[in-house]
């Protein structure tokens, strides 16, 4: 059995040079398959999302009363049914975590200063991660009656303390 | 004896040429401002712009403008060329915001009422007027391991394959290595840590070679964080190439063979 390649070629790598303040080595390297993940889920993230948000869309705007029907009761109505529930929070996930990464490619390719990349990074991730987290807790905890509310503030069809 | 011997010999020209030249009409002359970015690091550290009012034919490319200044205005313009002929690929620069290779570009095609604006290719750190220093360009190159790679015995005769194999890589077989498509990326501008389509398009000509062995390994090497997922599909290098490689195209087979290659 010969050798396996990989143990005869060592893969060349850049030296560590500078040439007049300009430095040509790769900097850090990562083995894995992160950025093939990111960019495999933005594409299967797109699709769904389509699917996702034109329903969303036709549902609130056209279908029945359409637009007009959208009020306090229709959106609690719907986040009654785990249906909705489920719907509402993919789309969540999906959108945000699509945008985020949207945004991370836009930080590395313009930001030019390690140090401005990891501060705006930073900021991306926590807006999103509370963006999510808020949307997430709302979904599954709305209740459009809650106990002990004043009356005068709850919606019509909430049945009398 | 043969008769042949005792023919005259030779003509010098078997064309008969007109005694009076110019038979097919005069080449036409027009005026061009051609607008150069120079730079010179020993005089100053700051690039200005130098202007010259030319007179050229209708035949001339703008190398031909380029060499009119050095030769007759102002011998310390640089530029490289070397074969002049679209081979080499030394004198790929910005002409009119577009990397072209000067030898290939005719200035009957440009805008004439504007002045030509000739100037180095970008994202690569430019050593003086519209010379840049490559060696990151080839530092990428070479990592991608440019050469054929066989693990069986060397045969005796040639390495045989059928015009199919050889056909899935032909596109990315006529690089010339101008460097025009990584310097005309964006995503290579800012940092120049992204490997580049033109190292990309040089790896797709091995990965796809069905003689060479080495195509995981590639992969593998473009897998990375600045590697072919830093692509943004703008399609900048395709349009620069001189020698019209798909290259955004062989870029998308790299990954998908990525993908092919992890699913």
């Amino acid at each position: 059995m010969a050798t396996p390649l990989k143990a005869q070629i060592a893969v060349p790598r850049s030296s560590d040079k500078t040439v007049a303040g300009v430095k040509y080595n790769r900097s850090g390297r990562k083995r894995n398959n992160f950025e093939m993940y990111a960019w495999l889920y933005m594409r299967v993230s797109g699709v769904i999302l389509l699917v996702l948000i034109f329903g969303h869309l036709f549902v609130n705007l056209m279908a029945g009363d359409g637009v007009h029907a959208i009020d306090f009761g229709f959106v609690g109505g719907k986040w009654a049914n785990p249906f909705w529930q489920v719907w509402d929070l993919v789309m969540l996930w999906l959108a945000m975590l699509h945008g985020t990464n949207g945004v991370r490619t836009v930080i590395d390719d313009y930001a030019e200063r390690d140090r401005t990349r990891i501060w705006l990074k930073a900021l991306l991730y926590l807006g999103s991660a509370f963006a999510i987290l808020v949307g997430t807790l709302v979904i599954f905890t709305f209740d459009p009656c809650p106990a002990g509310a004043d009356p005068e503030l709850l919606a019509s069809f909430c049945p009398a303390p | 004896m043969t008769t042949q011997e005792k023919e005259a010999a030779e003509p010098a020209s078997k064309v008969d040429l007109p005694q009076e030249q110019g038979g097919g009409g005069e080449i036409p002359t027009f005026d061009v401002t051609l607008r150069v970015r120079r730079y010179n690091p020993e005089l100053s550290s700051e690039a200005y712009w130098d202007e010259w009012n030319l007179t050229m034919f209708g035949t001339d490319r703008v190398l031909d403008a380029l060499h009119k200044v050095k030769w007759e205005i102002d011998g310390s313009l640089s530029f490289r060329r070397s074969c002049a002929h679209g081979v080499c690929g030394s004198d790929a620069m910005r002409i009119n915001g577009r990397n072209r290779l000067a030898c290939k570009t005719l200035l009957k095609d440009l805008d004439l009422s504007k002045p030509v604006i000739v100037e180095a290719i970008k994202g690569l750190p430019c050593e003086k007027d519209l010379i840049v220093d490559m060696e990151p360009f080839f530092q990428s190159y070479r990592e991608i391991m440019p050469f054929l790679i066989n693990e069986g015995h060397e045969p005796k005769r040639e390495r045989y394959q059928s015009v199919e194999d050889r056909e899935r890589f032909d596109d990315t077989t006529k690089c010339i290595l101008c460097a025009a498509c990584t310097s005309s990326c964006p995503v290579f501008w800012t940092d120049g840590q992204y490997f580049g389509p033109a190292a990309i398009v040089n790896a797709h000509r091995f990965i796809f070679d069905s003689r060479d062995d080495a195509g995981d390994m590639r992969l593998e090497i473009l897998n990375d964080k600045e590697g072919v997922w830093r692509c943004r599909t703008t399609f900048n290098c395709t349009e620069a190439c001189p020698r019209g490689i798909q290259v955004t195209k062989a870029i998308a087979e790299v990954k998908q063979a990525v993908l092919a290659r992890a699913f």
